[in-house]
């Protein structure tokens, strides 16, 4: 059974985002590490670059496949995290905590609103079977 | 609906990942692929081969039926010898990469791919009308009587003969299997069902490949994980097999080889016997050994840290004025090295070893260099 942390907002695509006032940092999920394994390599987006919510952004490769993750939020990329990059496995060990993605400052807060809760997240991933 | 392998209860008890591979539903992992690739490499891994096809040829015309039809020369082969060959056509471009295996004096096994078992049946039927001694033989597609599992590693040999008790009866005589020599295939007996056992694999590792009537299958598989447990013996899936394969520059058909390729351009023409005699597709093999090929196979190596390379990503040359040269047609990150490998049709003019190129990767170039095949060579083993 996957971890889905209750503090977090979920993506239908497995990115999840933990707000801080405009700040959204963010990663993949639990789920979506178990179903990719073995990630060998991520790439991040460049610091400054503007994104629309929707729009791949980064990417994530297992062994077998290369993976687009989605921005679950407009904003300016502001932080990426070298550490992931260096070690990519972090996103399978730890994904909500030392192998997050990049930190976003979130243009227009009521897009969050979109966003699934961990209970609606768990839903989804049942749906998903 | 997906085919599905005697060892199909036995995946989905493991839980494993299953995925559509050529039309069979195929474990493609069990814990991960990096872990069963390494388990591989140190210990010992099995796989469920039984998608692959088996086809049985025999009659007084059996050999040179096949020495026609195959490009290697099947008549080296003694009672209980295989070796690695290609079905070609005409015109060169490869209809399947195969195992042949010599079972009697005028009776051969074929292991071919999953994904060729009817066009390899198909092409076969054309060959036999073509046949001056269409009598003298007799064709037989055994793919569903038989399965097969491939159990791969440094550590097989210590414990084979615990799975698969006693000497063999037919083929290569030896008192247990792990007295098979490679490429030597033995009939043994396994709880009363008739099995071959032959020394071969495709990971680059000592193991094993064990072909079997399909109710067989799943207690082989049960006797060889009983044996090997102790041994670090991991079940392993199509991921890991590709892995591994991609190490050694070993070919998959539908990405090294197809019929718009040749093994000249494969740069298999080690297993092509352009001296035996005429077979299908020699006058043009023939032609490009001795005029030579626009582009060639080979194995290369990412330089630096970069994604992995994936099959149809651009070729570059690595010189200022740089041009693409050709495609990828493998790639992974390996698991042995830590690098993205793969295998590409470069312009021969670029394809030496020691070549730099530079793969295109979501609009970005990344250098990469051309290395003799194998990319992975097994640490020399300390004294």
């Amino acid at each position: 059974m996957s971890s889905i942390p209750a503090d977090l907002k979920y993506a239908q695509s497995h990115e999840w985002v933990r707000l801080q006032g405009d700040i959204a940092t963010i990663g993949i999920s639990d789920h979506a590490q178990h179903e990719l394994t073995d990630i060998v390599f991520v790439e991040l987006p460049a610091v400054g670059r503007r994104i629309q919510a929707g729009e791949p952004c980064a990417v994530v490769e297992s062994v077998k496949t290369a993976s687009d993750v989605y921005a679950p939020l407009g904003g300016e990329v502001i932080e990426v995290n070298p550490n992931v990059s260096g070690n990519p496995g972090l996103a399978n060990t730890d994904p909500y905590g030392s192998g997050w993605f990049f930190k976003i400052k979130v243009t227009n807060l009521d897009e969050a609103g979109a966003l699934l809760d961990a209970d609606a997240y768990r839903r989804h991933l049942g749906q998903e079977g | 609906m997906l085919k599905r392998t005697p060892l199909h209860d036995l995946h989905r008890q493991l839980e494993a990942r299953m995925v559509d591979f050529g039309g069979w539903e195929m474990p493609v992992q069990y814990t991960g692929i990096v872990q069963e690739h390494l388990a591989v490499r140190q210990s010992a891994g099995l796989f469920d081969i039984s998608h692959m096809g088996e086809m049985l040829v025999s009659g007084p015309g059996a050999t040179e039926f096949l020495n026609h039809a195959l490009t290697n020369d099947i008549r080296k082969l003694a009672i209980g010898q295989g070796q690695y060959t290609l079905l070609c056509q005409e015109h060169g471009g490869v209809v399947d990469d195969l195992y042949v295996y010599r079972i009697d004096t005028d009776e051969f096994l074929m292991i071919v791919n999953a994904s060729r078992i009817e066009a390899d049946w198909d092409w076969l039927q054309i060959r036999v009308d073509h046949a001056p001694t269409r009598d003298g033989f007799r064709l037989r597609n055994a793919s569903s009587e038989y399965g097969a599992v491939a159990v791969q590693g440094p550590a097989v040999a210590q414990f084979i003969d615990t799975a698969i008790e006693g000497g063999s009866m037919g083929c290569t005589l030896v008192p247990g299997a792990s007295a098979l020599k490679k490429n030597e295939i033995g009939a043994f007996v396994f709880q009363g069902a008739s099995v071959y056992v032959a020394r071969t694999g495709y990971t680059g590792e000592d193991g094993f490949e064990v072909v079997a009537p399909t109710a067989a299958i799943a207690p082989i598989w049960r006797a060889l994980i009983e044996a090997g447990a102790p041994f670090g013996l991991k079940p392993a899936g199509l991921g890991a097999r590709d892995t591994l394969r991609t190490e050694m520059g070993y070919p998959l058909y539908g990405h090294e080889l197809t019929e718009a390729t040749t093994p000249i351009e494969a740069g298999l023409a080690f297993f092509v016997a352009l001296d035996k005699g005429d077979f299908v597709g020699r006058d043009v093999l023939l032609r490009q050994k001795a005029e030579g090929v626009s582009r060639r196979c080979v194995t290369f190596r990412m330089a630096d840290k970069s994604p992995p390379p994936r099959p149809g990503y651009i070729v570059w040359s690595a010189d200022p004025a740089a041009a693409p040269i050709g495609k990828v047609v493998s790639g992974t990150q390996s698991p042995s090295l830590g690098v993205g490998i793969g295998m590409a049709y470069v312009a021969t003019a670029m394809a030496q070893p020691g070549t730099a190129l530079a793969i295109e990767i979501r609009g970005r170039r990344f250098p990469a260099a051309i290395e003799k095949k194998p990319l992975y060579r097994r640490p020399a083993a300390r004294p």
